[in-house]
């Protein structure tokens, strides 16, 4: 059974008592346990269920890359499912629950699962759920959600009370890695006089140097640890974090850095998580090696686990995973798990080792301790269902068709070798060389990620480059050659000596035994998370799977949340022996960012609620606000779709504004428009080229509609020119469309009529622009006095300066609704008092505020097109009955060669008219015109659709605007647009235009 | 994320304070242009592996668009330059030439 141990520990604090909870039933650890530690230390070694097969499930490692112990964490607003025990530190009332079983961890029915393994081979979701069709949505969906699958997503309805923030940092030099390496690479490069930036991702730096004894100047590693970090962290020149995970690397040495700060003390009020967006001159990896399994039937039964993991667990928390262990390798470093054990009183009834020749200083050391070793042997498979209770032992070349040997044992320590840490020099297009002697991939220092000037941005050392013996020397060089980059007289002190006991090569074995009938590969995990198989792989090659990407994604190896860590190398290798090919030649899948997952949190930050996005206010939003405005968001802008009184509908609010505005006075704030001043000896040039008709011409004083097209011309905007004198223009555009113009502008001015003499402002927060809209507008502002605003004086479409009511002004007689509008351009700042003296004046008159549905609904009436209602990037001015507006006189402007293609000009496009529902009732939005027939694709033929459609309060009735099919040809024609569900509505095509046609109200 | 120097300001900056704006040293084609023509000048980009010629904004800081030399797999940057240019500058050109030398040039 898995105990703690009566003395030893180096990261434990037994003073410290620490109370947790595992599915409800109480357990204490010591300072310094991870949350995986502490259970094994209560003997509690099932801790979850597999995701296909619901397979029992315990600890396999002691880090990252552990692939089992994933648990949900937390109560409440603060559950988090998959979770790692083995990088959760243990806290203080800590609440941790087992995932994917039903009912329960210890009785799982959904275990059935694998008493027909042939049941869920590779791709078999592929091969078996594709007939009927509609069984996938209500059949064959819920069931796999219900069976596969693991931690539970937290309820829609809580929300995080946490705080996450990001920070941005500069450094010369980055150290992923807080290992000997690590510290090394930091002391040289801070010695050497560059600023240091220094990372672990673990809770103690020194990794795993004290527990794999290594000596360095002839004592233990911890001490030259704990003088090298108070050495560093007296330094001004380095910056350390603890808890700290390089997650990224990005291009030109961008690197995102996942920083737990509060994870272990939940009730500090500092932020919870922290990205760092780092820029860093250089980046060496320090990321060490991960041991890999190996694969012999049942290497999934809870007690079996890398060598390494028992080794940490052992040293670093005083904890025994078993009484009675068997260790099986395939190289020497297993052993220092084995001697340790049996040092610490554990019994080790067999070392079973690959290799026929066993020899070096490791082994002997073994055999001193009386160790019995089995050379040239391999498990056959581990006797236990949710415990290891035994293994049987076979020769490694056999079959396995029988055992040689039995043991009675608690758990096993599996030792397949070692893979260096490439992730984050592989993010960033770092290539990898295959180690054959190694039997892994390591970075190729002769193709490294290039940086922005195409020299070496990342640099690998220690373990994480291959280096698997002394390290320090190596971390020492590569960080001074950095050094020198930076300032190239650069030096710094001879590093200490490191030394570890050497090591006799290592075997690569990638299925045990190497002939294993299919029984038992068919219990031979690769991916444990995922419940990929070495048959499946193997399986997946036969069916002709030869792209390890591909094979990735048949099979699922390597996709769950650990992203294969354990299972790559090994998966390969089964691959590449199935293709029968080198392993280099099958290559690798791709590595991507974060090393491990980080939370959504962190990267959204403080962008949440009222800082997800920047808002755009006008000068009269205040009062909007204070006066029952229902907001609509445009572009960023929030404007008011209606002001709702007390008791009113909001059609009720919507159409009382549209009656003030036909039968009195109204307001609108029209602030957002686009204001853009085009001014410069060229810019009447400049706007014939913008605009589809002439603008040059205009006099000083006037205004004129335009339209705007890109090069397909396509209708982009829409909008009324002013000219303001010889040499300027002011152009309104959408209010969504002003930056977007304003760019459009400069583009073509900057790089492709660089020659031409044009300035452009985007003036459009500079102004409160009003809109004085209803039969009684002109007595109102008349009221106000100051300027003569008579049908003479001041002619529609036309514009004046002046004063009105002692406010500078420039009025536009221009109309959106069809009624007599002005509409008034003050600076911002006086919007406020000069729309509150409109409402004062008015009073009597009615005078109101009106929102964006009104405007809508006011402009349908007339016939007057939305950009982005009746146009969606498809359509052109010609389509909208806006031939009138499209020069003939002018050789070119932008996006006329486009509407001379022929698409452009086919008598069958859909064209803009009106639609009448004959029954009067409102069409929904977007709806279709359906007629008879099929199209290319067996679809219902469709003939139309809507574009804008209101509740017209003028008319009484439905009103809408649409493009058909040949739709001006066919005035009076009826068609059929599809309702809800399958119901038909009849609807007549009439003129888009349904009030006022001659335009007589807004000419008086 | 990629670091750029615009050349108007000055200034090196992270991509986020630019915007990109396609292949560069592109010739418009108006009305009178064959199909050929305008299908090429809207429609056809060379997408390289390697060496190319791309349009960026400053569009968060002074706002000018200029040109920059870039190599799409290494993402090595060999320069940046005014918009106001009808093809690379010749020191940007030797440059690449000199890095690159199976390149074939620009056109």
């Amino acid at each position: 059974m898995s105990h703690r141990l009566a003395q030893g520990g180096r990261l434990i604090d037994r003073s410290a008592t620490v109370r947790f909870t595992f599915n409800g039933k109480h357990y204490s650890g010591f300072a310094g346990d991870t949350l995986a530690a502490g259970l094994l230390a209560n003997d509690q070694t099932l801790l979850g269920r597999s995701f296909k097969y619901h397979r029992p499930r315990g600890v396999v490692a002691s880090g990252a890359e552990e692939p089992n112990a994933l648990v949900g964490l937390g109560k409440g607003d603060r559950f988090e499912p998959n979770q790692r025990a083995t990088t959760t530190e243990l806290f203080e009332g800590l609440v941790a629950e087992s995932q994917n079983h039903w009912p329960s961890l210890e009785f799982d029915l959904l275990a059935l699962n694998s008493l027909v393994p042939q049941f869920l081979t590779a791709g078999f979701y592929y091969k078996t759920f594709i007939q009927p069709r509609a069984f996938w949505k209500h059949v064959y969906e819920p069931i796999i959600r219900r069976s596969a699958g693991l931690g539970k997503a937290p309820s829609a309805k809580t929300r995080d009370p946490d705080r996450y923030e990001q920070i941005y940092a500069f450094c010369d030099v980055l150290i992923i890695g807080g290992g000997i390496a690590g510290l090394q690479a930091a002391l040289t490069a801070a010695q050497a006089g560059v600023q240091v930036m220094l990372w672990e991702q673990a809770a103690n730096w020194g990794g795993r140097a004290p527990v794999d004894g290594v000596f360095i100047d002839g004592k233990p590693a911890d001490e030259w640890i704990k003088k090298t970090v108070e050495t560093l962290e007296k330094m001004q020149n380095v910056r350390m974090r603890l808890r700290c995970m390089g997650a990224g690397i990005h291009d030109h040495g961008y690197v995102l850095g996942y920083e737990r700060i509060t994870d272990h003390t939940p009730e500090s009020d500092a932020p919870r998580h922290r990205l760092w967006r780092l820029r860093a001159g250089q980046i060496i990896t320090a990321t060490g090696a991960i041991e890999r399994p190996l694969s012999f039937a049942g290497n999934d039964v809870p007690g079996v686990m890398l060598a390494s993991a028992m080794r940490d667990y052992l040293v670093n928390h005083a904890i025994a995973a078993g009484k009675n262990v068997v260790v099986v390798t395939n190289n020497d470093d297993a052993y220092r798990t084995a001697i340790a054990l049996r040092k610490a009183g554990i019994g080790i009834p067999a070392v079973v080792d690959a290799r026929t020749e066993v020899e070096g200083a490791l082994v002997e050391e073994a055999r001193r301790l009386g160790i019995r070793i089995l050379a040239g042997k391999g498990i056959r498979k581990v006797i236990g269902h949710k415990q290891v209770k035994g293994v049987e032992i076979c020769r490694i070349d056999s079959k396995g068709t029988a055992y040689t040997e039995k043991f009675d044992c608690d758990a096993v320590a599996m030792s397949g070798g070692w893979s260096p840490v490439v992730h984050l020099w592989s993010h960033c297009g770092g290539k990898l060389i295959w180690d054959d002697s190694r039997s892994f991939f390591r970075p190729d220092a002769d193709r490294p990620p290039l940086g922005l000037d195409g020299s070496a941005f990342v640099l690998a050392c220690g373990t994480a480059n291959g280096d698997m013996g002394a390290v320090l020397a190596g971390a020492h060089q590569t960080s001074l050659a950095i050094a020198r980059t930076h300032q190239p007289t650069a030096s710094a002190p001879a590093p200490a000596s490191d030394s570890v006991s050497d090591e006799a090569p290592m075997e690569p074995v990638w299925i045990m035994p190497r002939n294993a009938e299919y029984d038992l590969r068919m219990k031979m995990w690769l991916d444990f998370q995922n419940d990929v198989k070495v048959a499946d792989v193997q399986l997946a090659a036969r069916e002709g799977y030869q792209s390890v990407e591909h094979t990735k994604r048949y099979t699922t190896l390597g996709m769950a949340t650990d992203q294969g860590k354990l299972s790559n190398i090994n998966g390969l290798a089964v691959l590449s022996d199935a293709l029968g090919q080198p392993v280099p030649v099958t290559g690798t899948t791709t590595f991507r960012p974060p090393y491990t997952p980080i939370s959504l949190g962190a990267i959204a930050a403080e962008a949440r609620g009222a800082l997800f996005q920047h808002l755009r206010q006008t000068p009269l939003h205040d009062w909007h606000a204070a006066n029952h405005a229902e907001w609509e968001p445009v572009g960023q802008w929030r404007r008011p779709y209606t002001y709702r009184n007390p008791g009113e509908t909001r059609q009720q609010a919507v159409n009382r504004e549209v009656k003030a505005a036909r039968e009195n006075v109204a307001l609108l704030d029209a602030s957002t428009l686009g204001k853009i001043l085009v001014t410069g000896p060229d810019a009447g040039k400049f706007l014939d080229m913008l605009y589809t008709n002439m603008m040059s011409t205009l006099a000083p004083g006037k205004c004129r509609y335009g339209l705007m097209c890109n090069e397909n011309g396509f209708l982009m905007d829409d909008g009324v020119v002013a000219r303001i004198d010889a040499q300027s223009f002011l152009v309104h555009t959408t209010s969504g469309g002003a930056d977007h113009v304003h760019a459009w502008m400069e583009d073509w001015l900057q790089c492709e009529w660089w020659d031409w003499k044009v300035h452009t402002v985007n003036l459009t927060e500079q102004f409160a622009q009003i809109a004085v809209v209803g039969p009684k507008a002109r007595s109102l502002l008349e009221r106000l006095g100051g300027m003569d605003l008579g049908k003479e004086a001041l002619p529609f479409m036309e514009w004046r300066a002046g004063q009105l009511g002692g406010i500078d002004t420039r009025v536009f007689r221009i109309s959106f609704s069809g009624e007599l509008s002005f509409e008034i351009a003050v600076p911002a700042s006086k919007g406020r008092a000069f729309w509150d003296r409109l409402l004062e004046e008015g009073r009597d008159l009615g005078v109101m505020p009106y929102g964006t549905e009104a405007l809508h609904i006011l402009r349908a009436e007339k016939g007057f097109i939305m950009i982005g209602d009746e146009t969606d990037g498809t359509v052109i001015p010609q389509d909208l009955g806006l031939s009138w507006a499209i020069s003939k006189k002018k050789s070119d402007f932008l996006g006329k060669r486009g509407m001379e293609r022929v698409a452009m000009t086919d008598p069958l496009r859909w064209k803009l008219v009106g639609l009448e529902t004959l029954d009067g009732s409102v069409l929904p939005h977007g709806a279709l015109a359906v007629c008879s027939g099929k199209n290319a694709n067996g679809q219902v033929r469709t003939e139309g659709r809507v574009t804008s459609t209101y509740f017209s309060e003028t008319l009484g009735r439905g009103i809408a605007m649409g493009l058909v099919e040949r739709g001006p040809e066919r005035l009076g024609e009826e068609l059929l647009f599809a309702g809800a569900g399958n119901t038909r509505i009849k609807v007549r095509i009439v003129d888009p235009v349904v009030y006022d046609k001659e335009g007589a109200r807004q000419n008086v | 994320m990629l670091l750029l120097t615009c050349p108007c300001c000055g200034i090196t900056a992270e991509e986020t304070e630019f915007s990109p704006g396609g292949e560069a040293h592109l010739k418009r084609y108006g009305p009178g242009s064959t199909d050929d023509e305008y299908e090429a000048y809207m429609f056809q980009r060379k997408n390289p592996r390697g060496v190319h010629f791309e349009r960026w904004r400053h569009s968060y800081g002074c706002g000018k668009w200029f040109l920059a030399a870039r190599d799409t797999v290494t993402l090595e940057v060999f320069g940046t330059y005014p918009a106001q240019t009808t093809e690379p500058p010749a020191d940007i050109v030797a440059r690449i030439k000199l890095k690159r030398p199976e390149w074939e040039g620009y056109r």
